[in-house]
């Protein structure tokens, strides 16, 4: 395959940026998304240029570390991530256009490369459980009721890519928030700090600087882990029942 | 938002209401006028139970777009780099349109006190009674059009506007639920829209006199 890349190129956080046009030439339709950047990479070096930096770990989608929008989707055309979008999804002679997550509280590194621990604050600020540490406790000591365990489950497949956040009109982190207090929620476990937990993690939020929800879906358009949006009504559902507002 | 939002609709569904009054004639019409004048009276002062309803309705309204500016005050700021290329289709354009819509319900809601309230702004004849006033604006093909334009405005507006006040109360709990609430949003707006423009259209077309 033959294409036309355009891609962000920004030397470091201080740097404007700038779009970058690459032609490459024999991309396999069978290579992942990223080994095609692995490729432009390779050709880049022996032409002594800078590569184009960009993030990955586990290449097998359950990470999060990978995304990129591509052509205003993020991580492209499929519900999928980036790292699992093939080649096969474009076509011969395609334009393709590359940018970084756009938040500012996921601020670019270097290029395609995004700073996301304004997630892990977030999680810092409630998304756990104190639970007692000690040897593990049998699997049916706690009971839960399949249709909870489902839902938490459902939830709990959020691997924190920040992609809702990408495709959101107003920068929201609502999705992912809301997927990891429908998860908690959900279980006996995460009981004892519901309500606490609710109104620390939508506070840190706001205080990032993410938008605020409009109900409007494209998170779950674009969420590769399908997280429907029905996890933010919960968040609502949530804060209500903590007295947000109220106190 | 979802609260006042939600109180907006129960005013537009008691003030449907009121404007079908004119099917049954002119003077159906002029009597619940003057009883929404009148409610309550001597116990309360003439037009004691309207100016709370106007108060409330204009604090809900401070409230809604405030609500607003701050949301809209807030996305611009979580994302002050724009993107290149923007998801192609992006969007239901109902649910896009929230912001300049809800600008341009706002003017028209100004625009119909100053015609229907006021009488600041009258469409042909000026007449002495509020079915005569109502009567006289919709014979006028363009007193309908403007007319039905808002309330397109405000249907589109509500087709998003509900769906988003029942995320935001937290009733959207499984993917059922959001089609329940999809299908309440879609007949609520109909019911708003239909409902509004009978009477316009029943003038047009001659059939009330
Ligand atoms: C075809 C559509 C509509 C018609 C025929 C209509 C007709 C009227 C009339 C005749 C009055 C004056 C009543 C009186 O003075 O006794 C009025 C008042 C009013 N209308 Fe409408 N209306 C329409 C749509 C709307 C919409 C969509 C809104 C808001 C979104 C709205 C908001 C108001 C308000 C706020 C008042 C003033 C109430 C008050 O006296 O404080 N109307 N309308
Ligand atoms: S909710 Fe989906 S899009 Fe958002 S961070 Fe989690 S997996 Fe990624
Ligand atoms: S690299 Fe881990 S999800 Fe893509």
């Amino acid at each position: 395959m033959k294409l036309a890349l355009k891609i962000w190129r920004q030397d470091g956080p201080k740097d404007p940026g700038r779009m970058t046009r690459y032609d490459i030439d024999g991309v396999s339709e069978d290579s992942s998304f990223l080994e095609m950047l692995d490729l432009l990479n390779e050709q880049l070096i022996a032409k002594g240029e800078e590569p184009v930096a960009f993030d990955s770990d586990c290449r097998e989608g359950i990470c999060g570390m990978c995304g990129v929008v591509i052509n205003g989707e993020a991580h492209g055309p499929e519900r999928t991530t980036t790292c699992q979008l093939h080649m096969r999804s474009f076509k011969d002679g395609d334009e393709i256009v590359i940018e970084p997550w756009r938040a500012d509280p996921f601020p670019v590194i270097k290029d395609l490369v995004v700073d996301r621990s304004a997630f892990d604050r977030i999680i810092q600020a409630g998304g756990f459980i104190s639970a007692n540490t000690g040897s593990a406790p049998d699997a049916h000591a706690t009971p839960v009721p399949k249709d909870d365990a489902d839902r938490a489950f459902m939830a709990a497949e959020c691997i924190g890519c920040g992609a809702c956040v990408a495709a959101c009109p107003n920068g929201s982190g609502s999705l992912f928030m809301g997927a990891k207090i429908t998860h908690l929620g959900e279980l006996p476990q995460g009981q004892p700090e519901r309500d606490a937990r609710v109104i620390a993690m939508t506070e840190e939020h706001d205080h990032l600087g993410f938008g605020g929800c409009t109900n409007l879906g494209e998170c779950t358009r674009a969420c590769p882990k399908g997280i429907p949006l029905n996890v933010i009504s919960q968040m609502n559902a949530d804060l209500r029942h903590a007295g947000y507002g109220r106190r | 938002m979802a609260v006042t939002g939600l109180l907006f609709i129960g005013f537009l569904l008691v003030h449907m209401y009121g404007n079908l009054m004119i099917l049954l004639g002119p003077e159906a019409f002029d009597e619940y006028a003057e009883h929404i004048r009148t409610v309550g009276e001597p116990m309360i002062p003439e037009k004691g139970v309207l100016w709370v309803l106007r108060i409330g309705l204009l604090a809900s309204l401070v409230l809604h777009v405030w609500s607003a500016v701050t949301l809209w005050g807030r996305a611009g700021k979580a994302r002050t780099t724009r993107y290149v290329m923007k998801r192609p289709g992006y969007g239901n354009f109902y649910a896009k349109a929230m912001r300049w819509g809800g600008l341009a319900i706002l003017l028209f809601v100004i625009f119909h006190l100053l015609h229907l309230t006021t009488h600041t702004i009258t469409f042909g004849e000026p007449e002495p009674t509020p079915a005569g006033r109502v009567l006289e604006s919709f014979s006028q093909w363009w007193g309908v059009l403007i007319y039905v334009v808002a309330m397109v405005a405000v249907g589109m507006h509500l087709l998003h506007g509900i769906w988003g006040a029942c995320m935001t109360l937290g009733l959207n709990t499984s993917l059922k639920r959001a089609e329940q609430i999809r299908f309440v949003s879609i007949l609520v707006s109909t019911i708003i829209v239909v409902g509004f423009l009978i009477p316009p259209f029943a003038i047009l077309l001659g059939l009330v006199k």
